[in-house]
């Protein structure tokens, strides 16, 4: 297929019509909008359902019911409408549903702004909700990746039976880019037939019951044993990132995700004609996380440099990787302001002349 | 059985054969059977999908012989609407109590029933929070005692208790609307066949349909079984009066001016 200019939630929406799903439940909220607007035209044009439910918390429990009947389904929305969520995510995650959320991030906190942000980091990747749980998280930084990633979380959301996030700032879902849905795209795993779903008991397979209630202590505690040894599996064989000038010397290793890092990219290119030696580590799931892979690229520098749009959110992230080896550096903006290329790159020029404080346990 | 006799009376087929945890005299266990009975008698058991909610009724997932979801407080309206709208062939049933439905869950149920949701509510009043120990609920009577109306429930303070089959009647949306009660065999017997109309409406895929129940918990009301019936023939029904207040054609009308 040719390429086609499109808005990001457009192409998110039409990414998860071509990946088979035929239902979308949400509420309105800006700056996703045009995801539900996208949806309610084209889901009838292919025999699918578009349902705009009375809130998030409405919408978000319809996936669950969804999902439980065995069918591919997603929903989208922006950071205050993920909060209302969370309650769901955290049955989703212990009745081992697979979803597919979209949270293209707002700043907060509270009503905060309709500006891009990545705010939500911590709220996505360390769980969200109550219980012991983890959602895998994938994060774009352009309009194909964010089509390429709907696909992607829609086959490993029901191969690991669990909800997944896709997690963009404003400008993921606002920007237009073009875009091509690639026709001879190959599902990402095996995927089993849902023989768990709730579709009806013939007596030809066990009563499905699609639930997370466990009353007793013993039982409930081999249910979250067996949770974690598949977010083990996932943490082992889902880690997804990108490096950029990670081949070559470089004496500053900044880590960004999202838009951000492709800002970052621009500071790096105009660094390098100057000289100074940056390279990028661009993690694209954030849950898992791609620790080894940070070890490893801060040991070939001097210092780390971590830009995001919140106050420090994924720092603790790398913190984790880097283990107090390397100084950590951080540059952040919030409030739905961005990072721009110059003050990315003027920030690794003071990380490097000794002009910026290091972070300690940020 | 001997040839030529036939079963007058048998475990409906669309309950399990188990052991539930409803305390002895608790008429939650007779709105189960009826529930069942009208799953058999309809012969849609293999195409159910039933939601169960948060409080006394959350195991009803481990009674009905049918696949089950089990959803969070008060969003089953929510879940059971995934699910229809997911596969439209399915019968959808959510089983819910007062505290459920007509508090935490208000929201859901007014919007699945104003979006004329394919779907059956069986919703028990029983004027309390059985579940978490007799807290007060939205349906709780006037002057009622309960764990955290202790001096009788004030309607100066708190409100008078939510009439949800009155409120849900008001829709125009169509759909079908009815007060029953389980306190006496003949208003079972009534109850039956609301649930019945309820289940048919769904399956001839016309309209939302809900059948509030009252109910007895004779556990938090503090009184032995028998009498918590009379309660109910006492204090309930003269405000929570029985009847059908809505039918998609229009047909019916609540049974008094309320
Ligand atoms: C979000 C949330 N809040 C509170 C509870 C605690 N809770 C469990 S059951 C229940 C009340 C149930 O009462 P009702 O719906 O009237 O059903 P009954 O037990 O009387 O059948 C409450 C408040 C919960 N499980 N989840
Ligand atoms: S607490 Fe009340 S409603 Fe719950 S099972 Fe016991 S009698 Fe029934």
């Amino acid at each position: 297929m040719a390429k086609k200019l499109m808005k990001g939630c457009e192409a998110i929406g039409e990414a998860a019509i071509r990946a088979g799903c035929k239902l979308f439940f949400g509420y309105p909220i800006t700056p996703q909008n045009e995801i539900p607007e996208y949806l309610s035209h084209r889901l009838p044009q292919v025999g699918g359902t578009f349902v705009q439910a009375e809130s998030e918390v409405g919408a978000s429990n319809m996936i669950y019911g969804a999902a439980g009947a065995g069918e591919r389904v997603f929903t989208s929305s922006s950071s205050p409408g993920i909060s209302l969520m969370q309650e769901a995510v955290s049955y989703l995650a212990g009745a081992e549903l697979p979803v597919v959320i979209v949270n293209i991030m707002r700043a907060g906190p509270g009503l905060g702004g309709i500006l891009p942000s990545q705010a939500d980091y911590f709220q996505a990747t360390k769980g969200g909700g109550h219980g012991d749980f983890n959602t895998l998280v994938l994060a774009p930084w352009s309009v194909q990746e964010a089509a390429d990633l709907v696909a992607d979380a829609f086959d490993l959301a029901d191969y690991y039976r669990n909800p997944v996030y896709v997690l963009g700032d404003g400008l993921i879902g606002q920007m237009m880019e073009p875009v091509e849905f690639r026709e001879d795209r190959k599902p990402l795993k095996d995927l089993a037939a849902k023989t768990w779903a709730s579709t009806g008991w013939k007596g030809d397979r066990p009563r499905a019951v699609i639930n997370s209630l466990y009353l007793d202590a013993d039982t409930l505690e081999q249910h979250n044993r067996d949770l974690q040894a598949k977010y083990a599996t996932i943490r082992r064989d889902e880690v997804r990132w990108q490096g950029y000038g990670l081949d070559g010397d470089y004496d500053v290793l900044i880590v960004a995700y999202g838009t951000v890092a492709r800002v970052c990219l621009t500071a790096m290119e105009e660094l390098r004609e100057q000289g100074i030696k940056a390279a990028i580590l661009r993690p694209i799931s954030l849950y898992p996380f791609p620790y080894d892979a940070v070890r490893q690229a801060s040991a070939r520098a001097r210092a780390v440099l971590v830009v995001e749009l919140s106050a420090g959110q994924m720092i603790q992230d790398v913190q984790l990787a880097v283990a107090e080896t390397r100084p950590i550096h951080f540059h952040g903006r919030t409030g739905g302001n961005l990072v721009s290329p110059d003050e990315a790159a003027a920030k690794v020029r003071e990380v490097l002349d000794g002009r910026s404080q290091e972070v300690r346990n940020a | 059985m001997p040839s030529g006799t036939q079963p007058v009376f048998s475990y409906p087929e669309a309950l399990r054969d188990v052991t539930t945890h409803y305390c002895p005299g608790c008429t939650h266990g007779v709105i189960h059977r009826m529930v069942a009975e009208v799953l058999d008698e309809l012969g849609v058991r293999q195409r159910t999908v039933g939601v169960s909610p948060v409080g006394c009724a959350v195991l009803s997932y481990n009674y009905f012989a049918a696949d089950m979801q089990e959803a969070s407080h008060g969003r089953a309206p929510a879940v059971a609407t995934g699910i229809k709208r997911a596969r439209p062939d399915l019968v959808v049933f959510t089983y819910q109590g007062d505290g459920d439905l007509a508090s935490i869950g208000m929201s859901e149920i007014m919007h699945c029933a104003n979006r004329g949701e394919k779907i059956t509510v069986v919703f028990v009043n029983n004027a309390i929070y059985g579940m978490t120990g007799g807290q007060m609920a939205p349906t709780t009577m006037p002057g009622q005692i309960t764990t955290t109306s202790p001096l009788g429930r004030d309607v100066s303070l708190v409100g008078e208790p939510i009439r949800m089959a009155e409120i849900l009647s008001t829709l125009h949306t169509p759909g079908f609307v009815a007060r029953g009660a389980v306190h006496r065999p003949l208003e079972s017997v009534k109850t039956k066949d609301l649930l019945r109309r309820a289940f048919t409406y769904q399956v001839e895929g016309r309209c939302f349909s809900l059948v509030e129940i009252l109910s007895t918990c004779p556990t938090n009301w503090g009184l032995p079984p028998h009498e918590a019936c009379e309660w109910v023939e006492k204090t309930m029904v003269p405000y929570y009066p029985l009847g059908v207040f809505k039918t998609p054609d229009g047909g019916d009308r609540a049974p008094r001016p309320l």
